[in-house]
């Protein structure tokens, strides 16, 4: 009853006109992993920063084993042994890992940075952790993965006891996400109580001991992960039931609406041939760094291709910039909405006709009743919600970015839509929304080509996928012979091996 | 379970783009009180022709910073652009001569900026610092360090008068015009806002990047063209040291009336309101005879605050508006 490392009591925290957090309480055992999840906008970002001292609540309050404290910013926080890992990842691409890894504490010795002993420290941190860096290597020359496991060195070293993660692998591969969850039980087994906030159902399930489920500001549900299972999860989170986790509708399948051959650039990516027909659904499967983005991007006309041949609708197509792809009836979602999808100083109407603007130009001048009511038509067919158009899309939630994104696109009627990672980093309603927007839009005619490192959903949706390895399109799979075992095999390059064996 | 319409957002971005109207119409108050001569016409009509030449500046700066750019030199080829058009019409006796000469030298500055800028990818900042120095050496060789005086009617542009209104201030409301007609309803102004608030996006939106930020520096070619003409005819001379310095009075307006540094935000209104701003608070400082170093200081006081002010306004309001959409 008492060994709980960390209690949450009756907080509750307004901002003006918005009740973010309603009398909310939590537990945390030492030793143990509580995952909080909720869908965006439920209150778990509030929460955490309230935890880390950078909010304060207006009621509530905050024990560390079983002592009342007053955290009153990040610093005090960390005093008290709380530590943060952030979703977005906060690093400087020129310091080195020994300079990260002490940013903010270096320890002096006469006025003085002592670079002797942090040197020594990083070392020992590195041995200690086994991790393969070297403390002069610099950040930018490290993966996302790699930061992430220094930002868990430094929470370590600072000898965290209460470890708060927030989406830790939003953007890392399923490999990665192995070794921080064998992190994340070597954590436990020292005793550090971990928050660990995540959408995905899979990984909740793996490492949570309990689970805490927010919505709109409340916890609904706390319970241990036994007394759990995922359909129950997902209902307490959107507090409605789906029945089907991907809708996908039988689609008569139409015409051949892209046709991508022999599509070539030396050192990134080669020979790729595929195609998509009118209503149907074509995956790209594949580790992280296969080359699937950078075809998409060549095709696109974000990125230069060498050689090979792009038809749509049965013409024949040159593609150098994004404006032959937009002329050629093609569109593509980025995976990285925030870097190129999205100008997010600007409002949600300026952000959907960007690529279309010149619908909405009579005799030079834009004309804003129009572009207002188009706009306004798809956002509430997406179901973008907002309080008004005028509204800067950086305030959105990430679902809601995305859709904006979706819309974007939308308003140019694409024959072919490629979407790379299109559920990443947003909620699972609006994932679903996302799905049936699929659906609809392959129900349309269009020809949809969905890049996703989520195999459970190109399973879901997909008619045919195709698995990238290393650069080349390593197989084909049709939708009766999808398991994520045989999208795997072509993935690793092991089917490759033992076809080349026999 | 849309819930679009006009709501809390729009209001929180009302006040902020109004805040800087009042600040403007306090100063009016402030200094008609300090200064009863502040609203005679003469003096009004003298602040008018001071304030229409760096404010023309400050469109031009405002289009640039909006895209993410900024020119360094303004001041250096509106003297330029003056100078040879000064000497033109001492040739030729021509007006609209000497206003397509001015026009067409600071384009073919802003051009080689652009190109500098595109082609080199050079940061506007270094490529505007070059062209600065360039100009302005270029505008003392032409005229061997020789201020051009005897410019006839010249001067008629600058000191005349159309009616009641000077006509430099007619100037300056076209041009107003024009800046705010571009920002606010052409697809180049739309394209200047994505790429100075996300280069890589507006790109993947299809917006050709280079081709508007050629643009964006050939209008404030145009701009600066037509300060050139201004300013020489209101000083009633060539001056090749003419206007240093400028670049930074537009900068400065265009700050104070709103604009981002960090690109994407800013307007035509606020731009001249902001110029005004700068303009009435010299002119008030003079009336009531403060030292000439004091009013430096408090020129780079205002800067400070304006910054600090935008920051905050920005601050908060992003985090209302992430409070009431997440909600």
């Amino acid at each position: 009853m008492d060994s709980y490392k960390l209690q949450v009591h009756n907080i509750s925290k307004s901002f003006p006109g918005v009740l973010a957090l309603d009398d909310i309480s939590l537990k945390v055992r030492s030793g143990s992993v509580l995952v909080l999840c909720g869908e965006n906008g439920a209150g778990k970002s509030t929460l955490m920063k309230i935890i880390n001292g950078v909010y304060q609540p207006d009621r509530g309050e905050i024990l560390i084993d079983g002592k009342k404290v007053l955290i009153r910013n990040p610093i005090q926080a960390r005093a008290l042994g709380i530590s943060m890992i952030f979703q977005e990842l906060n690093y400087i691409p020129e310091m080195t890992v020994e300079e990260s890894l002490f940013c903010g504490r270096l320890p002096m010795k006469l006025g003085h940075v002592d670079w002797k002993t942090v040197r020594r420290k990083t070392l020992e941190l590195l041995e200690q952790e086994k991790l393969p860096y070297t403390p002069a290597m610099k950040m930018k020359d490290l993966s996302v993965s790699d930061i992430q496991m220094l930002e868990i060195l430094k929470a370590i070293s600072n000898e965290a006891s209460i470890l708060i993660m927030d989406e830790p692998t939003s953007a890392i591969t399923q490999r990665e996400v192995e070794r921080l969850f064998q992190k994340i039980a070597e954590l436990k087994a020292r005793g550090t109580s971990i928050i660990y906030i995540s959408h995905k159902m899979d990984e909740i399930f793996r490492i949570a001991d309990d689970i805490a489920i927010l919505r709109d500001g409340r916890v609904v549900e706390t319970r241990p992960r036994a007394e759990l299972d995922i359909d129950q999860v997902i209902a307490l989170m959107v507090g409605r039931k789906i029945e089907n986790n991907f809708p996908k509708r039988p689609i008569p399948i139409g015409a051949e609406a892209l046709r991508v051959q022999r599509l070539d650039q030396p050192g990134v990516f080669k020979d790729i041939s595929f195609s998509a027909c009118s209503g149907e659904i074509v995956g790209f499967a594949g580790l992280m760094g296969a080359g699937r983005t950078e075809v998409m991007r060549a095709l696109f006309g974000l990125d230069p291709h060498a050689s090979g041949a792009i038809r749509i609708g049965g013409k024949d197509v040159v593609i150098r910039t994004v404006k032959d792809s937009i002329t050629a009836k093609l569109a593509m979602m980025s995976e990285d909405r925030r870097r190129y999808g999205l100008v997010p100083v600007r409002s949600i109407s300026e952000n959907v006709t960007l690529s279309s603007l010149k619908r909405f130009i009579f005799h030079g001048r834009l004309h804003k009743a129009k572009e207002t009511q188009v706009v306004g038509d798809i956002c509430r067919r997406l179901n973008v919600k907002s309080p008004s158009l005028g509204t800067v899309v950086e305030a959105l939630s990430g679902g809601n970015q995305q859709k904006v994104v979706l819309a974007k696109w939308m308003l140019n009627e694409p024959d072919v839509l490629i979407m790379d990672e299109p559920t990443r980093g947003i909620d699972v309603g609006a994932k679903y929304e996302i799905y049936k927007l699929m659906g609809d839009l392959a129900a349309e005619g269009k020809a949809l080509v969905i890049v996703s490192s989520e195999l459970p959903e190109l399973i879901g949706m997909c008619d045919r996928i195709y698995v990238m390895c290393k650069g080349e399109i390593a197989g084909e799979l049709a939708r009766e012979e999808f398991t994520q075992e045989a999208i795997m095999r072509l993935a690793t390059g092991l089917e490759k091996m033992t076809r080349e064996a026999s | 379970m849309s819930r679009i319409g006009k709501a809390s957002g729009a209001w929180s971005e009302m006040t902020r783009s109004y805040s800087i109207y009042l600040v403007l119409i306090a100063l009016l108050v402030i200094s008609s009180i300090i200064n009863p001569n502040f609203f005679s016409g003469a003096n009004i009509s003298n602040v008018t022709r001071q304030v229409s030449v760096t404010t023309i500046l400050a469109f031009g700066e405002t289009i640039l910073i909006i895209c993410g750019l900024l020119d360094l030199s303004s001041g250096s080829v509106l003297a330029l652009s003056g100078l040879l058009s000064v000497a033109s019409y001492k040739v030729t006796g021509s007006m609209p001569l000497a206003f397509a000469v001015a026009i067409g030298v600071a384009m073919l500055c802003n051009l080689v900026s652009a190109v500098m800028v595109t082609r080199w990818a050079a940061p506007s900042f270094i490529a505007t610092l070059a062209m600065q120095e360039m100009a302005r050496g270029g505008a003392l060789l032409f005229s061997k360090g020789q201020n051009i005086y005897q410019i006839g009617d010249y001067v008629k542009v600058g000191q005349g008068s159309l009616g009641f209104m000077p006509i430099p201030l007619i100037f300056l409301i076209g041009l107003f015009a024009m800046t705010w007609y571009i920002l606010k309803h052409t697809r180049f102004g739309r394209s200047l806002y994505a790429i100075g608030g996300n280069q890589e996006a507006a790109k993947a939106s299809g917006i050709d990047v280079n081709r508007t930020k050629i643009m964006a520096f050939m209008v404030n070619g145009l701009l600066v063209g037509i300060a050139g003409v201004l300013f020489m005819s209101r000083v009633n001379a060539g001056l090749p040291n003419g206007a240093i310095n400028y670049e930074f009075q537009g900068l400065t307006s265009s700050i104070i009336g709103g604009t981002s540094f960090s690109g994407g935000v800013g307007t035509a209104g606020g731009t001249v309101v902001g110029a005004f701003i700068v303009g009435f608070l010299n002119n008030i400082m003079n009336l009531a005879n403060i030292n000439s170093y004091m009013q430096q200081i408090a020129r780079g006081a205002i800067i400070a605050l304006a910054v600090i002010y935008d920051i905050w306004t920005k601050n908060r309001r992003t985090k209302s508006l992430v409070r009431s959409v997440a909600k």
